[in-house]
């Protein structure tokens, strides 16, 4: 059977330092698949591959069996940080319209059916009533929304996102990938998080990157809640006695 | 008031000033959002040495000018593309390149001496007839791409890679977006000047951005914008005597100020 996505022996280095080494990992759209590990890992350089912002060095990476920009249609990204162009002046309506570029007509307005399901896709992130709102009045978390509605908008088979909530506090947080998760249903999802509670609640697949690639199988009997309860303590102590880590090849485990 | 009227070189210079207005306000649009500023002040410093090449072989000023910006437009556009990180030194460059050579071969062209001031402040005074139908040209050429390509320039400038994944191939979209800068700085150049040129296409731009919440609304409250700064600065330079170019950019940057002051009065 093809997987969805199907990395071989990738590696990447910028300017002579490797940053990715002999990379493989199978991926199909029913998953969620978590991608951790610290800063600098490679974990964005990887993402960046998966949908062909950045060709490989060496190896390779399929997705849907073929090249990853000729199915840059079946795909949707919500990139980290967008709005680096802070007073950009568009409503968030326009935003998710984008989604539809690669579905409507190349010089004609957006059609009626693009707008229907760009508000559609607005509610289903529970940003509706904010269509004609300026993305810059918008808060952290709401932006980030309208971002993955766009992403929605695309109507595409995987959704990649590069650690999405890195500016919204834990609440917002937690309904984030709630909205993920229940997504997950019909779309695939993959995401970086710097947050191993992700991984940990809401993921099926784990992987750990540090220039070289490790696979955690999230057990399904696993429940970890305490991500949940805000006011509870959390630190890597509980994290790490929560899960057992196995970072070694598994015949010496 | 309406005496001013009565004067052909008048009426040139406010249909000039109309023109210029509308290729400002959606060129200047374009720069403000994605941040082409410093590209757009090395296209306008760099394009005297179109001027110079024209003078020395004899044909078209503006002409020279035009192609020699796109020219360094075409550069600057790969020179991007290459993802270079010292994109501003190199700009910084062609700046200084363009600038001297024009010098140089108006040096070397015999008998000849260029009126550097109003390549450098503008005439917006001695506008031609011919001159505006260059305008005119300039201005459908610029609406046309903006009205054509209104979708894909609003993607790539707010999010360059989500549209780059949604089939749209930005790195041609970028290198037109570059020439049509290239052009309608040239001709701008001609009204205000190149010193001044960098001020009409970010100033009316950047209040405009402030209190509309879609680019093409940006587009056109930049074009009225620049529209009221270039007919008060002539009145102006007609009234008191003074130097077309530098009046309208002293119009517009007092506004400037005053937007300023009343955004920080109005925000405390």
């Amino acid at each position: 059977m093809q997987n969805d996505i199907q990395i071989n022996h990738l590696y990447f280095s910028y300017d002579g330092a490797t940053v990715l080494e002999d990379i493989n990992l199978q991926y199909n759209t029913s998953e969620f698949l978590a991608i951790i590990g610290p800063n600098g890992g490679g974990k964005s350089t990887l993402l960046k591959m998966m949908i062909g912002l950045l060709e490989p060095e060496r190896g390779e990476v399929l997705l849907f069996g073929e090249k990853p920009l000729h199915v840059s249609h079946e795909i949707a990204y919500v990139p980290q940080d967008t709005i680096a162009n802070k007073d950009f002046p568009i409503k968030v309506m326009d935003v998710v319209l984008m989604g539809r570029l690669s579905k409507s007509k190349a010089f004609a307005t957006y059609s009626k059916e693009d707008r229907a399901i760009a508000l559609s896709m607005l509610e289903k992130v529970g940003m509706q009533g904010f269509e004609n709102q300026k993305i810059n009045t918008l808060s952290g978390g709401q932006r980030q929304r309208v971002f993955i509605a766009r992403a929605l908008a695309c109507e595409a088979k995987i959704m990649f996102l590069d650690e999405p909530t890195a500016s919204i506090d834990t609440a917002g947080q937690i309904s984030m990938f709630k909205l993920l998760k229940s997504l997950n249903e019909t779309v695939g999802i993959v995401i970086i998080s710097h947050d191993i509670n992700v991984a940990l609640n809401y993921a099926t697949k784990v992987v750990h990157i540090n220039k070289t690639l490790f696979v955690h199988d999230v057990p399904k009997t696993q429940n970890f809640k305490v991500f949940e309860n805000q006011n509870e303590h959390v630190c890597p102590v509980e994290l790490i006695s929560a899960t057992r880590c196995n970072h070694f090849p598994k015949e010496l485990a | 008031m309406m005496d001013i009227l009565s004067f052909d070189f008048m009426q040139n210079a406010l249909w000039a000033s109309l023109l210029v207005s509308i290729i400002c306000g959606v060129i200047g649009t374009l720069i403000v959002i994605n941040r082409m500023v410093f590209i757009a002040g090395g296209i306008a410093h760099g394009s005297y040495g179109g001027i110079g090449l024209a003078l020395y072989f004899g044909i078209a000023p503006m002409l020279g000018a035009s192609l020699f910006a796109l020219f360094l437009g075409a550069i600057i556009a790969y020179i991007t593309h290459q993802n270079n990180a010292r994109l501003d030194s190199l700009i910084g460059v062609l700046w200084a390149f363009g600038m001297a050579l024009g010098i140089i071969m108006t040096d070397l062209t015999p008998g000849y001496n260029v009126d550097l001031m109003s390549y450098l402040f503008g005439a917006i005074l001695s506008v031609a007839p011919e001159d505006l139908y260059g305008m005119s040209a300039v201005l459908v050429l610029v609406l046309a791409f903006a009205i054509v390509f209104y979708k894909q320039l609003l993607a790539m400038s707010f999010d360059a890679q989500f549209a780059k994944l949604r089939g749209i191939n930005v790195t041609l979209l970028y290198v037109a977006l570059v020439l049509m800068v290239a052009l309608g700085v040239v001709i701008i150049i001609r009204a205000v000047g190149l010193i001044l040129v960098i001020a009409l296409l970010t100033i009316p731009p950047y209040i405009a951005e402030k209190f509309t919440n879609s680019v093409g609304g940006m587009m056109v409250a930049s074009s009225l914008l620049s529209a009221l700064f270039c007919t008060l600065g002539l009145y102006l330079s007609y009234r008191f005597n003074l130097s077309g170019g530098a009046s309208i950019i002293l119009v517009a940057t007092t506004l400037f100020f005053l937007q300023l002051l009343y955004s920080r009065l109005t925000k405390a």
